[in-house]
């Protein structure tokens, strides 16, 4: 019921510090606080409309909006890295509605928001890593109905799962899930840590820092607190592997990074570099430095 | 009647911050930090108290109280806050003297373990280092927190708080200026 | 050498300039302004004014304007202004038997106290294209005026519903949920399916509202009523007490009037779907209607055999913004989940690889074990 001259401007004018209103700010701050009391359990929110699209991580910056201060410096990475379009974009969008100092370096950032990746780097008590999750029900494809799967949770009936892993390896002698590998956190709660590759599940356990995962379109909130148990599923005769491509990277010669492969012809060829551009543009300079000496 | 003070100065970054504390605290659970130094909240209000509560509490989390009017009237007019007569019904409980029995209050279901209350303790005072040991989630090896005024049978209390886990209840303890948190997960010890 | 691609940010800034410049178009013709959009395009507003659950006009064409007529992204601009947007209450509920009506058309009466109103109506236009449209400038004489019915006009599911043949809607006086402040739990009041449809895609709930009729969740519905116009919105502050007249917003009301066989306990009678949406949005209110009383199947003790009556299923994927977001979002970079299934695809390969390598050396020093045996 607006007139055409309507003076609403463009811009971030009349916006909130961080974009989200005050009201839901408490909420989302709420539903954390009890996320982290339930270490794995996802807690349903009224995830708001947020002006990036639902898929491309408005759970992540809903929870990061929440939780944001002057104080902070964030570091938004996208498949591991900085200058991938959509975490410029997130980086961007704060930037605008906070005013927040950026940063691309995992060791100066207080919080990191990231999509499929956990930095190289360990990560401190200081620091906090927000989760973008597409999916945050670890069960979901194995049943798709929420209110069965609240059940399932409530029960700690993991059943499904398990089957699921074993008929993997029944199969084909391992298990087949590279990334989003289901973890148990504490002992308790089945978790989905985001599709992460499982070469990072590792990370997650008894991580120093404090682990959010925010998912805006299925409008759920979970934490993993500081030094908590993790365990990815597996079974005694088959325990967890993390996989990594067998190569060093081609500009840093890391051997313990996760690697990216580049397609670098049509002919077959192909290297391998580092996800982590912080990390292997940080070896780079080291490397460097040693030769010049 | 007397004016009442002010709530937050900047209620924006001063929320924010507040929370970041109370994170912070349910984080790492019996770790001390400071919240709301700069309130001047009614008696017998506490400065922490009254942070945690202007920092979370608002008309949509029913909220129960035993600090009498003034108090009450305060967190009305900051928060807006929805206050409820049955301890059971409320998100936060604030209790300024005795709490009501942690086992009185809201656990949520095994569904919605989400839905279990916040307490929010007024205690004499907090220190770290000696005194209980905490130990669960959040904690590398042990905590030790010092708590002076705790309510009668609180560790008792608390251990069957945290065996019907994921239902229960968090608690925030309060004292001036210093929080510590208790959620459902720490296991305690007497130091 | 390789070197890591960089330059995404200055990628953006120049895929957002160009993106301005095809917005625009050709420049020597003339800018679009929002009110040609707002009058001239006033179906596409409808129907972003209801994906986007906002009522308000120019905001809607300002939306069409800037996502160049793509409706689902001019949704998304509204959706996410919305939300800013304080809440001060809510609205008392609105009552269509007193609308100021453009329109109004029963299927199952010839004549009703109210009258058949057409309308400003596609429905018995030949669909030929009027190319003297293409000629512009053309002064466009008035259409004649009917006399729109006055005063309270009754709803075809009251008269039914007075004689005893039409169910009574339960009435409820509990502050109906709020989907865009409470995510959607399960089982879903009929307040919150009836929002989360009002909100939903067109294209979806004219498909599966389609679907009940050609038996996937049986219901047999007839067109009780459609009525289109304007109803006014009250409001009352806490502060005063009584109701006051907020304004007016234009809405499409659609009664569906469908058979139901009775049940031990009540006797065979019609029961209704319903659908309310914004602005003139016909085949979106019929098909919310149709999805509605598909969705009512559990309540009325019907079997849910069909996806239309499959709340979950319907709920979770109506909405548009949310489906967009994230179909589209397939776009973004993959690359890490995408190498790990790599290498783990190569490793399944290797291993299989090695036990057929196993089985057919296995094989062969078989045989060769029985012809040494044979020698």
């Amino acid at each position: 019921m607006t007139g055409i001259d309507d003076p609403r401007a463009s811009g971030t004018e009349g916006y909130n510090f961080a974009y989200l209103d005050e009201a839901t700010k408490r909420m989302i701050r709420r539903a954390i606080l009890k996320a982290v009391a339930i270490p794995g359990h996802q807690i349903p929110f009224g995830a708001r409309e947020m002006p990036l699209p639902y898929g491309w991580g408005t759970g992540g910056i809903q929870v990061t909006a929440a939780i944001l201060g002057p104080a902070d410096v964030l570091k938004v990475i996208d498949q591991g890295a900085d200058d991938t379009t959509n975490a410029i974009s997130i980086r961007r969008f704060f930037t605008r509605v906070a005013g927040v100092a950026t940063t691309e370096s995992t060791a100066e950032a207080s919080i990191i928001q990231t999509r499929h990746r956990i930095p190289e780097k360990a990560l401190r008590e200081d620091q906090v890593i927000v989760y973008q999750v597409p999916q945050p029900e670890p069960l979901s494809k194995l049943e798709p109905r929420r209110a069965e799967t609240e059940r399932l949770h409530a029960l700690a009936d993991y059943g499904l799962m398990h089957v699921r892993l074993y008929e993997d390896i029944a199969r084909l002698g391992h298990i087949a899930k590279a990334y989003d590998y289901p973890v148990m956190v504490n002992g308790r709660y089945l978790m989905s840590p985001s599709p992460i590759p499982a070469f990072d599940n590792p990370k997650m356990d008894r991580m120093p820092a404090l682990q959010l995962f925010g998912a805006g379109r299925e409008k759920r909130i979970y934490a993993i607190p500081p030094y908590t148990p993790v365990r990815s599923l597996d079974f005694e005769d088959h325990p967890f592997r993390p996989i990594r491509a067998p190569h060093a990277c081609a500009l840093c010669g890391s051997t313990e990074s996760y690697l990216d492969e580049v397609l670098t012809d049509d002919a077959g060829g192909r290297m391998f570099v580092c996800s982590d551009t912080d990390y292997c543009g940080e070896r780079q300079v080291a490397v460097a430095q040693e030769a010049a000496e | 009647m007397t004016p009442l003070s002010p709530g937050f100065a900047d209620p924006v970054l001063d929320a924010q911050a507040c929370f970041r504390a109370v994170l912070e605290a349910m984080s790492r659970p019996g770790r001390v930090v400071v919240a709301g130094a700069a309130l001047r909240p009614p008696a017998p209000l506490c400065r922490a108290a009254a942070a945690v509560l202007l920092t979370l509490a608002d008309a949509d989390t029913p909220l129960w109280s035993d600090a009498g009017a003034n108090a009450e009237a305060w967190l009305r007019f900051h928060c807006g806050a929805a206050f409820v007569t049955a301890p059971d019904h409320a998100a936060f409980v604030l209790a300024t003297g005795t709490p009501p029995a942690l086992d009185a209050l809201q656990p949520g279901s095994e569904e919605q373990p989400q839905r279990g209350a916040t307490l929010v303790v007024q205690v004499a005072s907090l220190g770290a280092g000696h005194g209980w040991r905490l130990t669960g989630p959040g904690i590398e090896h042990e905590h030790r927190l010092a708590v002076t005024g705790a309510p009668g049978g609180f560790l008792a209390a608390w251990a069957m708080n945290r065996a019907r886990f994921p239902r229960g209840v968090d608690v925030v303890l309060c004292a001036e200026d210093r929080l510590a948190a208790l959620p459902r997960t720490v296991a305690i010890q007497e130091g | 050498m390789y070197v890591a691609v960089k330059g995404g940010g200055r990628a953006i800034s120049a895929a957002h300039a160009w993106l301005d410049e095809t917005r625009r178009g050709d420049t020597s013709l003339p800018e679009l302004t929002v009110a040609q959009v707002e009058q001239q395009m006033g179906l596409a507003v409808d129907r972003v004014m209801a994906e986007g659950s906002c009522h308000d006009r120019f905001l809607a064409a300002l939306a069409i304007k800037q996502a160049k007529g793509d409706l689902i992204e001019a949704a998304f601009l509204l959706r996410a202004y919305r939300t800013t947007l304080v809440r001060f209450g809510a609205s008392e509920p609105v009552e269509t038997s007193a609308m100021r009506l453009r329109r109004r058309v029963s299927a199952t009466y010839k004549d009703l106290p109210g009258g058949q109103v057409l309308g400003p109506t596609f429905d018995y236009t030949h669909r030929l294209l009027d190319f003297a449209l293409a000629a512009e400038g053309e002064a466009r004489g008035e259409g004649p005026q009917a006399p729109a019915p006055v005063g309270e006009v009754p709803r075809v599911t009251e008269l039914l519903a007075r004689e005893g043949l039409m169910q009574r809607e339960a009435t409820d006086d509990a502050e109906p949920g709020d989907l865009t402040r409470q995510p959607l739990a399960f089982p879903a009041a009929r307040p919150v399916r009836l929002q989360n449809l009002a909100r939903g895609d067109e294209g979806f709930l004219l498909a599966l509202g389609y679907s009940t009729q050609r038996g996937y969740g049986s219901n047999h519905p007839f067109v009780g009523e459609i009525r289109v116009g304007h109803v006014a919105v009250e409001f009352t502050p806490p502060e005063l007490g009584f109701a006051i007249e907020l304004g007016e917003i234009a809405i499409t009301e659609c009664q569906m009037v469908n058979q139901f066989k009775g049940s031990r306990t009540e006797p065979a009678q019609f029961t209704r779907g319903y659908g309310l949406v914004f602005g003139h949005g016909e085949r979106r209110a019929m098909g919310m209607a149709l999805v509605d009383r598909a969705l009512r199947a559990e309540e009325l003790g019907e079997d849910i055999a069909a996806p239309a009556q499959d709340a979950e299923f319907v709920l979770y994927h109506s909405d548009n913004i949310e489906a967009t977001g994230f179909v589209e979002h397939l776009k973004l970079p993959h690359y890490v989940d995408f190498q790990s299934e790599l290498e783990n695809l190569r490793t399944i390969r290797r291993s299989a690889v090695a036990a057929e390598a196993a089985r057919d050396g296995m094989a062969e020093a078989a045989r060769d074990g029985t012809a040494e045996a044979a020698e």
